[in-house]
């Protein structure tokens, strides 16, 4: 028998300000949606809170709903129904794609939008049983004095690794925050920050709403490698939205996980536009991810390798889409 | 490492098993997979894995196959939960159980009860269902000792023997 917390309990708040009020009445308290993550965490000893916020009561977290501006995606909605939404499979294909590679059916049933952008950082000297941990001295993510990774360095380099970010990156999605004062919206990509110990820019008391997708989105599509074909998360995950005219691209937009302490869009992608996709393009977008992803050995796949991987799949899409739209 | 611990709080459990409503006090830490089987005494849920890895405690809930094991047992309040004994049909062998017996489709059998739960979900939404989508639908579930030809081989079976 697993025991989780000497003592725990769990609140269950109809409303988002419920919810906050609640999380600030309560410190050390966790909000918890699917529990796909959370849980795992708490088993591993990773987090112990003594109250869990169960937000799958609340209605403002719930349904897709489409409109003249876009799409607004929930953030209770669960990654199942997301990957199973027929317009959403048309229209804003990687992200549905990314939806269908996480974890297994059983977590795509239970874990949610919310949970997968708020997701933990994650490295192979942390992600373990806590005797595992201790008998390896702990690391600076939590509870000890080096990091494993680099012990040189003072900052954690563990890797993001949702599958849904960078689909909604690359769309230019925006997320809707709710707070103990006010409800803030803003890019997606501001969310997170290059930190693996805190990658988030949320206040312990802010509260993901919900996503919005733009309308008229241009073509895209998710790829990622793993090291086993199911249930498994990226060692690199690549989105791309291009979108073309007349031979030449209109616009586009790389979204990248599973490299870095957080998801990001790749810079640079302007010098691509106003160009047919050749050779010499396919390879400057290959120079491109090579020099912004920054893997580190917080994976059993060596970073050299999750480097080129990025890379290879960057231009892989890049080269099917556009020949899509020809 | 937590020792001397107090007796946890405890809230009453209202859920429905394998078809019967029950009420059990549990504690609001408690684990479904381990409410079922140290509770419920439910011991065909298998802990395969030390978290949501392996699909070993694969439970039904409200038809859904999913991980026990890093699913609140509070948090089933109100639902049904079917585990691989609520599957038997009037104290026999349901289709797929008798064609992973038939079929081979189990060896050391650790895997099974799981194996068996995710597929029963797969038929009851798709009775004819693809190799495909047989795969797909047990894409959570591990086994270290059939290789899944003869898992698949078995779903297969069941599916044709669907009247
Ligand atoms: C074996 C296994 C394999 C996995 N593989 C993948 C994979 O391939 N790709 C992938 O992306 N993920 C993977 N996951 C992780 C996880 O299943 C998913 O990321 C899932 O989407 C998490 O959502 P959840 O609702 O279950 O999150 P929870 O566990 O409920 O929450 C995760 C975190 O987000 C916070 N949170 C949740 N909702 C909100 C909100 N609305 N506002 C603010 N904070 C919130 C929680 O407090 C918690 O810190 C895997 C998990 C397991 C166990
Ligand atoms: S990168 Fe370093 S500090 Fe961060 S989790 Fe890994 S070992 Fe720990
Ligand atoms: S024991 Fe639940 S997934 Fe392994
Ligand atoms: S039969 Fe042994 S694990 Fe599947």
């Amino acid at each position: 028998m697993t025991i989780l917390a000497r003592d725990l309990h769990i609140d269950r708040p109809s409303n988002v300000q419920e919810a906050i009020a609640a999380r600030r009445a309560h410190p050390g308290s966790r909000f918890i949606a699917g529990g796909t993550d959370l849980v795992v965490s708490m088993r591993h000893g990773l987090s112990r809170p003594g109250v869990l916020i169960d937000l799958s009561r609340i209605e403002e977290l719930k349904g897709i709903q489409f409109g003249e501006q876009g799409v607004r995606i929930g953030a209770g909605v669960t990654l199942a129904a997301l990957a199973r939404d027929a317009v959403i499979a048309k229209s804003y294909r990687a992200v549905a794609e990314a939806a269908q590679t996480i974890a297994g059916p059983g977590h795509r049933a239970m874990g949610t939008v919310g949970g997968n952008l708020c997701l933990d950082t994650r490295c192979v000297y942390y992600n373990q049983s806590e005797w595992w941990r201790h008998a390896n001295g702990f690391c600076l993510k939590l509870r000890g004095e080096i990091c494993h990774v680099a012990p040189q360095g003072r900052h954690c380099h563990a890797a993001f690794t949702g599958d849904l970010a960078p689909a909604l990156l690359a769309l230019g999605a925006e997320v809707e925050i709710a707070g103990a004062e006010r409800n803030r919206r803003m890019p997606l990509g501001e969310l997170y920050v290059e930190d693996g110990r805190a990658h988030l820019a949320l206040a312990e008391d802010e509260l993901l709403v919900a996503v919005y997708l733009p309308a008229a989105p241009p073509p895209s599509a998710y790829a990622k490698v793993r090291v086993r074909g199911a249930i498994d998360y990226p060692l690199a995950g690549v989105a791309v939205a291009l979108a073309a005219l007349d031979g030449v691209v209109k616009s586009l937009r790389i979204g990248l996980t599973g490299t870095n302490s957080r998801p990001f869009v790749l810079a640079g992608t302007e010098a691509i536009v106003g160009r047919p996709i050749d050779e010499n393009a396919l390879q400057q977008i290959e120079r491109l991810v090579q020099k912004q992803v920054q893997p580190m050995r917080t994976t059993i796949a060596s970073a050299h390798y999750r480097r080129l991987a990025a890379a290879a799949l960057a231009r892989r899409l890049v080269d099917r889409l556009f020949a899509g739209t020809q | 490492m937590l020792t001397d611990r107090p007796e946890p709080r405890k809230r009453l459990l209202r859920l429905r098993l394998n078809g019967r409503w029950r009420e059990d006090a549990v504690a609001e830490s408690e684990l479904l997979v381990d409410y079922l089987r140290d509770v419920a005494r439910l011991t065909g849920v298998k802990t395969g894995c030390d978290g949501g890895e392996c699909g070993a405690c694969a439970v039904l809930i409200d038809g859904e196959a999913m991980p026990a094991c890093i699913t609140l047992a509070v948090r089933c309040e109100g639902r049904s939960i079917e585990t691989i004994e609520g599957l038997v049909e009037q104290g026999r062998p349901s289709r797929l159980q008798r064609a992973f017996h038939e079929k081979l489709g189990t060896q050391c059998g650790f895997c099974t009860p799981g194996m068996i739960v995710a597929s029963e979900a797969l038929l009851r939404k798709t009775p004819r269902p693809s190799d495909q989508e047989i795969r797909a639908a047990l894409s959570g579930n591990i086994c270290r000792c059939t290789g899944y030809v003869k898992i698949i081989e078995s779903v297969r079976t069941a599916a044709e023997a669907a009247p």
